[in-house]
């Protein structure tokens, strides 16, 4: 047990398991020579070489493309988009050719493919550079997308990510990087698709993932200080999704907030309170809520930004009204 | 060109260089945020290539665009209040740094998906042609954006529709730390117009003039139908990549090597060595580009934050 940030589990995580399977390499804007524009993969050249930690053009279409085929032969590419706002410019390949090609294809190709990107907004880097477009990716069967918010999870998550023989999106938050959490040493594996209890609770349930963690958190503080103990339920992984422990927390407290990061219309909260409906309709107590950001592309203005995100305030909020 | 006009081209590039340092600074007090990319070292290109523009004519560029904003002729006052995110800024705060656009300048902005705004300006082209307006559109871009699917669709698209667009590689040798040689195929950017059919020329980044004439020549062949053209200017940011970049990617001695050649120093010694102006006037303008820097930071920091109540303004032309 060491107590690193999210950036060293998330970098610990490839660094082990290059380590320990010749066919990991990583590929990507600036992974090599310059460390990762977010500093992840620094150190990883000059010990695994440009072979291993490739640099690539700007190409996010190539750089998607080419690790499907070359995960097709039995590598185990690591690709790194720089940001999640340039998975667009790789979309097709995303959508059409990994999620669809093991499928379409009666289970021939089998793609044991990472795609890492880092999302979110809160760093006044405009509407095009801020985006939490997790949903949309949940969307599509045959791609699993998991988005830690811990920096066990992240490590564990990965290394099960990158063991896995199933194309996996990876959703990363730039404002988590610096979060710091005692994170195990080693073999640590998280499996894939299990929500999990973050913090125990019995009057609400919130339901949540990566930044929305820590914002529930803090908001959860707020209320205990009024008696108020909110459960907390971490889905980690958006697809496939673990709404077990999700019903189970309902069944319990009643009552529901689910907080992300992106949009709410056609969000992860929708998802989740539909969920609840359908599968525990007899315990609703008061209409599930949902905080999430404003229906707006994120400003440059950071008190204009700032109030277009889901803050603790708003959950406490949230809370309050579902009670 | 006559003397006033080469004066104020020098006054212009003193003032980008002002405006980014004076940016520089105001970054590191923590009043602009988010991504900012210098010009600085650069500015021969877009003093050179904007003002061999016609008002008809359109430019189009990527997030590196203080420097272009300015040649496009928005004052720096709005420029400096838009770093800022003011509301008096010309994008009104919600832009910043890399996304600044004055239509009414003919300034169709700053864009920040790499590549992306190139298909954008073959159909500004198209719109111009459609209706029989004889603007030709500019379409600035770094080298390491010719790596991407966009430029290609978008070059391939120009010369089969014929459209009037110059496209303008700047070639300041990295896309971020990556050195052209180890992204591109070939480090001449321009043999990728060759590809397209298009006729193209290298060009002097670092001479303001040289950029001048060869934009000149450049943006009334296109104009005259001949379908797009394609210049690659070869220049150097003198600056990191954005704020904050430790630079491990290059040596400081080739840094050195290009400040040699700034474009300012260059210009500077072409006016005094021709008799086209003395040092003391040149000074003289020095010093007015600093006062107006001064004056644009002052205006931008009495300038009002956007209201909180605006912030649905904009996401739509119509009610919803
Ligand atoms: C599609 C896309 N991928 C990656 C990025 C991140 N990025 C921003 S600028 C840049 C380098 C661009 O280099 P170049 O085109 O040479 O322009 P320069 O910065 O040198 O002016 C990269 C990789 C982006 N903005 N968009
Ligand atoms: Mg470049």
């Amino acid at each position: 047990m060491a107590r690193i940030t999210m950036r060293e589990a998330i970098s610990q995580a490839m660094w082990e398991e290059m380590e320990r399977d010749p066919n990991v390499f990583i590929l990507g804007e600036e992974v090599g020579v310059w460390g990762g524009s977010y500093a992840v993969t620094k150190g990883f050249y000059d010990h695994f070489g440009g072979e291993r930690v490739r640099d690539t053009p700007i190409a996010e279409a190539a750089i998607i493309g080419a690790a499907i085929g070359s995960a097709m032969t039995g590598l185990r590419p690591i690709a790194e988009l720089m940001t999640i706002n340039f998975a667009f410019s790789a979309m097709d390949h995303i959508v059409n050719e990994a999620a669809k090609l093991h499928y379409m294809f009666g289970g021939q190709f089998v793609l044991p493919l990472v795609i890492r990107a880092v999302g979110g907004g809160g760093r006044q880097l405009g509407a095009t550079h801020s985006q939490t477009p997790d949903a949309i990716f949940a969307h599509f069967p045959g791609l699993k997308v998991i988005s830690p918010g811990t920096p066990a999870d992240a490590k564990g998550l990965l290394k099960a990510s990158i063991r896995s023989n199933d194309p996996v999106l990876f959703i990363e938050n730039a404002t988590l990087y610096q979060v710091r959490g005692e994170v195990p040493d080693g073999d640590y594996i998280v499996p894939i698709g299990k929500s999990t209890i973050q913090r125990p609770g019995k009057d609400v349930t919130i339901v949540t993932y990566s930044k929305g963690l820590e914002i529930s958190m803090k908001a959860a503080e707020e209320l205990a200080k009024d008696g108020i103990e909110a459960e907390i339920v971490d889905l980690r992984s958006l697809r496939p999704l673990d709404i077990g422990p999700v019903i189970e927390s309902f069944k319990k407290t009643n009552r529901a907030v689910i907080v992300e990061e992106g949009w709410k219309s056609y969000g992860v909260g929708a998802e989740v309170s539909s969920r609840i409906y359908e599968q525990a309709f007899d315990y609703v107590d008061a209409p599930v809520v949902r905080v999430a950001q404003k229906e707006v592309p994120l400003p440059y203005n950071r008190a204009l930004e700032q109030s277009a995100l889901p803050q603790p305030a708003d959950v406490v909020a949230a809370v309050r009204e579902v009670l | 060109m006559d003397k006033a006009k080469l004066l104020d081209l020098y006054y212009q590039m003193v003032l980008i260089r002002r405006l980014e340092e004076s940016g520089a600074e105001l970054y590191q007090a923590g009043k602009i945020g988010g991504f900012m990319h210098l010009y600085i070292g650069q500015e021969a290109v877009s003093t050179g290539l904007i003002a061999a523009r016609q008002p008809q004519d359109r430019v189009i560029t990527a997030y590196r665009d203080h420097g272009v904003a300015i040649s496009c002729g928005i004052p720096a006052n709005q420029v400096m209040a838009e770093l800022m995110g003011k509301s008096t800024g010309i994008s009104k705060g919600r832009g910043g740094s890399m996304h600044m656009a004055d239509v009414t300048r003919n300034f169709w902005g700053g864009h920040a998906i790499v590549g992306a705004h190139l298909p954008l300006a073959a159909g500004l082209a198209l719109g111009d042609k459609y209706a029989g307006r004889d603007g030709v559109t500019i379409c600035m871009f770094g080298e390491g954006a010719t790596n991407i699917g966009f430029f290609h669709e978008a070059l391939n698209l120009s010369k089969v529709w014929t459209l009037p667009v110059l496209w303008v590689c700047e070639n300041n040798m990295y896309g971020m730390g990556t050195a052209v040689e180890r992204a591109s195929a070939v480090s001449e950017i321009q043999q990728k117009a060759e590809g397209y059919g298009m006729a193209h020329e290298r060009v002097d980044g670092m001479d303001v003039l040289a950029v001048y004439e060869a934009a000149k020549k450049a943006i009334e062949t296109v104009r005259s139908g001949s379908g797009p053209n394609m210049l690659e200017i070869m220049t150097y940011r003198f600056r990191g990549h954005s704020m904050g970049d430790p630079e491990r990617y290059r040596k400081r001695e080739e840094v050195k090597k290009w400040e040699e050649h700034d474009p300012i120093g260059v210009f500077h010694a072409f006016l005094t060595g021709n008799k086209k102006a003395t040092a003391k006037a040149l000074e003289e303008i020095e010093t007015r580009a600093k006062a107006d820097v001064q004056k644009a930071v002052e205006f931008a920091e009495a300038s009002p934050e956007p209201g909180l109540d605006t912030l649905f303004n904009h996401v739509y032309v119509e009610e919803v």
